[in-house]
Order: C-alpha cells, then sequence, then structure tokens
C-alpha cells in the first residue's frame, strides 16, 4: 500500500512534508512526499486537519515538522522561514480580494501594485487575464463581481505572485453548483499548463477525479495512503474504491472520430475508448475520462450484437469481496509496462457464474453514454 | 455681521491649533496602540484598554488635576521644561498639547481599533502569501482598509478637544494666545458679562458641533457601502 516507487530520488523539485501536532481534539501527525509536478490533492472529510497540513506548509500556522520543496528547506528543527519569505500562491476558500484594489491591483499585489511594461512579466501577467478569462474584469472593483469571478480573480493573483509551488484550500467549496462547473475547465487548464506543483485540499471526489495526479488520503489527522491517483483509486482495499461512487481517473490522447455520431477515440495506454465528443477536440488533444466502478461490466468472449461500444481485454488483477453479495474487480489495460488500472464492481453471484480467477484474461464492457461529460 | 474682536480671533487660532496638532499626535501614537490592542493575545490588553479608555468617564477636573501635578516643576513636566529653560509644563501651550492628547486618546484609538478587529486575519494572511513583510502589508493593506476607522477618529479626535473645558481650565488656566482657547474664552465672556461675544463664539460651536456630527453621520454611511 506505498505505491511511492515513482517518487524516489531523482524528483528534483519533490516536496516533502511531516507535521504533527495537537489540533483541538485529536492528534495530527502526518508525512508524505509529493511529485514536483502535477496536482497533488489532499484529501479527506472536514476536520481531517488537510487545511492546517496546508497554512503550515504556508507558514501561516506553526506545527512541528519539516518542510521541504526540492533543495530548499522551509521549515525544519533549526529553521523556520515566515510566510513572505516561502515562494508559494496561496488559494483560499473564500476569495479574500482587497476591496480597497481593483481587480488589477489585486492581481498586481505582489509586483507592488507596479504595472509590468515589457518582457517576461508582461507576457506571464496577459498569460494569466487570458488563462482565468480576466480581460473583461480588470477595472472592475471586487464587490461588484460574482464569487466565481471572484475565485478566479484570486487564482490569478496567486499565479502572478511568481510561486513555486500553488497551495489552494478547497476553492471551489465556497461556490455553487453551478458555479463550481463554470471554474473546472478554468482549472483544467491550468492544470494543463502550469509547471509548478500545486497541493490542492478537496473534501470533494469530483474535483480529484478531475484535476489530480497524485493523491493524499487523510484520515484523523493521519495519512491513510499517498500515490499515484490512479493506483489509489483502483486499490480495493481503500474506502474511496469500496464506496458506491467509486472510479477510476484515466489519461488518453484523443486518435480518432466518428463523425457521423459524433464519437472521438481516446487511446489509454494503448487501449481504444469510444465515447461522445461534445467540445469538438482536435487530434492529440489530451483528454481525462472517468470510469466509474459500477459501469464497467465483465464478459469472458466477445458478446455478438450488443450496444455496448467499449469491450475491452483486460486481465484482473485482484478481486475483492466487499460484502456477502458484491465483488470489487481490479483490472489491468493495455499492453507495455504502462497499464491503466480499471475497477469494476459486480454481484457475487456474476462472479461465481463467469468462474473467473485473479490473474487471467477477461473482458470489461463500458457504455460510451456512461463516458460522457457534462 | 459683528466683526471678530482680537480675543475672539486669538480663541479660535489658538483652539484650531490645538486640536490639529493633538489629532495629528493622537494618529501618530494612537495607531500602534490600536493595533496592538486589536492584535495582541496578551491577557492584560483589556487593563490597558481600561487605561486608555479612562477619560471617558473621569470627571475633566480630576484628570486635569492629576495633569497639574505632573506638568507643574516638580513633576515629570519640571523635568522635560528644564531643557528649555522653564520650570513648568503647565499654563503654557505645550502643557495644553499633552493634556488633550491623553484626554481625547480613547477617542481616537477606539474607532481605530474596531476598524483594525473588523478587518480580521484574512487580508494579512493573503499579503503575506504575495511575500508581503508584516510593515508592508501593514502600509498597504491594514492603513487602507481601517480608513473609515481613521476617519472617525480624526474627527472625533479634533472635535473632542476643540470642546475640552474643564481639563484646560485646570492646567492651562487662561493666557491670552497662549492657552485661553474658546471654550474657556466662552466661560470668560460670560463672567464679565460680555454676552454679545459670548454668543458669537457659542453660535459659533453650534453649527460646528452640527457640522461635525454630520460629517460623522456620512462617513458611518459610506463605511457601510464599502463594507462587503
Amino acid at each position: 500500500m506505498k505505491p511511492e516507487d515513482e517518487l524516489s530520488g531523482e524528483d528534483a523539485g519533490a516536496i516533502d512534508i511531516a507535521f504533527s501536532g495537537r489540533l483541538g481534539t485529536f492528534d495530527l501527525d502526518i508525512a508524505f512526499r509529493a511529485p514536483g509536478k502535477g496536482v497533488t490533492a489532499l484529501f479527506g472529510p472536514s476536520g481531517c486537519g488537510k487545511t492546517s497540513v496546508l497554512r503550515s506548509v504556508a507558514g501561516l500556522q506553526r506545527l512541528a515538522g519539516h518542510c521541504r520543496l526540492g533543495a530548499s528547506i522551509w521549515q525544519d528543527e533549526t529553521r523556520y522561514l515566515p510566510t513572505h519569505r516561502r515562494p508559494i500562491g496561496y488559494v483560499f476558500q473564500e476569495a479574500s480580494l482587497f476591496p480597497h484594489l481593483s481587480v488589477r491591483g489585486n492581481l498586481l499585489f505582489a509586483s507592488k501594485g507596479k504595472a509590468p511594461r515589457e518582457g517576461e512579466a508582461l507576457r506571464r501577467f496577459e498569460e494569466a487575464v487570458e488563462l482565468l478569462g480576466l480581460t473583461a474584469l480588470l477595472s472592475r472593483a471586487p464587490d461588484t463581481l460574482s464569487g466565481g469571478e471572484r475565485q478566479r480573480v484570486a487564482i490569478g493573483r496567486a499565479l502572478l505572485s511568481d510561486p513555486r509551488l500553488l497551495l489552494m484550500d478547497e476553492p471551489l467549496s465556497a461556490l455553487d453548483k453551478e458555479t463550481r462547473e463554470d471554474i473546472l475547465p478554468y482549472l483544467e487548464r491550468l492544470h494543463e499548463t502550469l509547471a509548478i506543483p500545486v497541493l490542492y485540499v478537496t473534501h470533494d471526489m469530483a474535483e480529484v477525479e478531475r484535476l489530480a495526479d497524485h493523491l493524499v488520503l487523510l484520515e484523523k489527522g493521519r495519512v491513510r495512503a499517498s500515490g499515484p491517483l490512479s493506483a489509489l483509486q483502483a486499490d480495493p482495499d481503500l474506502p474511496i474504491a469500496r464506496s458506491r461512487d467509486a472510479a477510476v481517473s484515466l489519461a488518453g490522447i484523443v486518435c480518432g472520430f466518428d463523425a457521423d455520431y459524433g464519437l472521438m477515440e481516446l487511446d489509454v495506454a494503448g487501449a481504444c475508448f469510444i465515447l461522445p465528443d461534445p467540445k469538438g477536440h482536435d487530434l492529440a488533444d489530451p483528454v481525462r475520462i472517468r470510469v466509474a466502478a459500477g459501469d464497467v461490466s465483465l464478459c469472458r468472449e466477445v458478446p455478438g450484437a450488443t450496444s455496448i461500444l467499449n469491450i475491452l481485454p483486460v486481465t484482473i488483477v485482484m478481486a475483492r469481496a466487499i460484502n456477502e453479495r458484491e465483488m470489487l474487480v481490479q483490472l489491468a489495460l493495455g499492453h507495455g509496462d504502462e497499464k491503466a488500472r480499471l475497477l469494476s464492481r459486480l454481484t457475487r453471484k456474476s462472479w461465481d457464474n463467469l468462474d473467473l480467477t485473479e490473474g487471467g484474461p477477461c473482458y470489461a464492457q463500458i457504455k460510451s453514454a456512461a463516458l460522457a461529460r457534462q | 455681521m459683528v466683526p471678530f474682536t482680537d480675543e475672539i480671533g486669538m480663541a479660535i487660532r489658538l483652539t484650531i491649533e490645538l486640536a490639529a496638532l493633538t489629532t495629528i499626535i493622537l494618529l501618530v501614537l494612537g495607531t500602534p496602540l490600536a493595533w496592538w490592542l486589536a492584535r495582541s493575545k496578551a491577557r492584560w490588553k483589556e487593563v490597558i484598554a481600561a487605561i486608555v479608555a479612562l477619560p471617558i468617564v473621569l470627571p475633566p477636573t480630576v484628570l486635569g488635576f492629576y495633569l497639574l501635578v505632573a506638568l507643574g516643576p516638580d513633576g515629570l513636566g519640571g523635568v522635560l521644561s528644564a531643557f528649555g529653560g522653564a520650570r513648568t509644563l503647565a499654563f503654557t501651550f505645550e502643557g495644553l498639547v499633552i493634556g488633550s492628547v491623553i484626554y481625547s486618546l480613547p477617542f481616537v484609538v477606539q474607532p481605530i481599533r474596531n476598524a483594525f478587529e473588523a478587518m480580521g486575519e484574512r487580508p494579512m494572511e493573503v499579503a503575506a502569501t504575495l511575500r508581503a513583510s508584516p510593515m508592508e502589508a501593514f502600509w498597504r493593506v491594514a492603513i487602507p482598509l481601517a480608513r473609515p476607522g481613521f476617519l472617525t477618529g480624526a474627527v472625533l479626535g479634533f472635535a473632542h478637544t476643540v470642546g475640552e473645558f474643564g481639563v484646560v481650565l485646570m492646567i492651562g488656566g487662561n493666557i491670552p494666545g497662549e492657552t485661553k482657547v474658546l471654550s474657556v474664552a466662552i466661560y470668560d465672556f460670560v463672567e464679565t458679562l460680555r454676552w454679545r461675544e459670548a454668543n458669537i463664539l457659542a453660535a459659533g460651536m453650534v453649527v460646528f458641533a452640527f457640522l461635525v456630527i454630520l460629517a460623522m453621520m456620512l462617513l458611518e454611511r459610506r463605511m457601510r457601502q464599502v463594507a462587503p
């Protein structure tokens, strides 16, 4: 249960964190490493200590322990950098914009309010404004913005402080569901373009599925598991895999289209998925799909006439009974070393009827319509 | 229009000078004090807050009496004034300024402290995550956000100093051009049965007080609009 092999040694920008201390009614004792690139989600129920960990990384709260980003040490036994000396960007749950400054003033706060004139600074400013769709808002006052707009400004403000690590504390949880759906695409774009690592605190699995690459599962002040997102999602021994809405996130590349039906083909670890393409993607676009365990069924042979478009050869990695009625089966998909993992939830009766065994081959069936993104 | 006699003009000028100087000193001294009262977690900070607030409930003559002792030749004032070759700070303009600063302190500190407290911790945290040192965050975030508190404090401090009587009478006396401020002048005019002059000053004070209160109310309304 420690799939951290990919983190060993050579990741120069890796985040290395260990904190312990008393927090209200429980003891916090957390240590994990996260890669120096991509989004690491700190996931857990409310009150499990995830926000405290993030605040400690920022130096806004002091817990005993250490905090390192690559070779730079922000906290250890002898050192403690104050917040303003740490190269971070922090997005709070509430946008917390400065009400006495315009959107532009907020965005430029870290550069002392001076507008960028040329070169790198100007390019970065324009890039951030463009990426987050803030062009039309620049001269507005914060109290005239909607909740979603405010949070986008807050993200831009954090990015423009030129951070080496972006910390996001449930940036969507103060927003209503509709606004959240409006902002998620911005975050997904950010995820694709950002060169620095992100620590993303959330209690919403849907955000993890869409944004995270790496996952740290927290429970009552302890790290339950930590590793690449797909590995943890597909681990039948973890509660996220056993939950009713368990799913795995798969990263794929658009490799073909069926224009007549508005479908696209997605290459995932060498296997080909067919799914609806409502957004009109281009060839070679990276696309992330969510495959729910409940949408994957198994069969021994390729069935005849069926409505299901995705019938993929897989290997059964392991199977676990989650109760007397249901089984959770982990499947390996594709060829080569980079096999993707799938989860299938089925009844014990089906499992027995099919007479399947761990290590054996079978076919996974996934309805294309179930892969369609809202 | 009744022409301003020299006496009236002098009293008005002196009062404005005293109130303006007092307000400036109070803003300089009161701001760090208000910040400390708003932010400190020390348990005894309410003791300091109570001492600061004392002039609100203390009879001005009591305050004036102790100031007189303190500023006089045998008190701290005697020591301080010796540097300037004088014997005492009592019955001088400087003495009046010191008295006014103490007397009006709570009226300036309280609104600023309230404004700092209403702001909460978050803006300073945000500023720190954006590389602002505590001092820089104070100037670029705390001061602008507490602006309504500063305006209220300045107006109250100024008006309160203009209206002070008991303390001035105790420590300043009645020296024209030196310590004879408006409120003392009115008292003096009445004592000497110069009702016309007393009336001019008194009516002027009524107008002044009205303008101050009106300004305060308008300010407060704007404050409410600015607050999120």
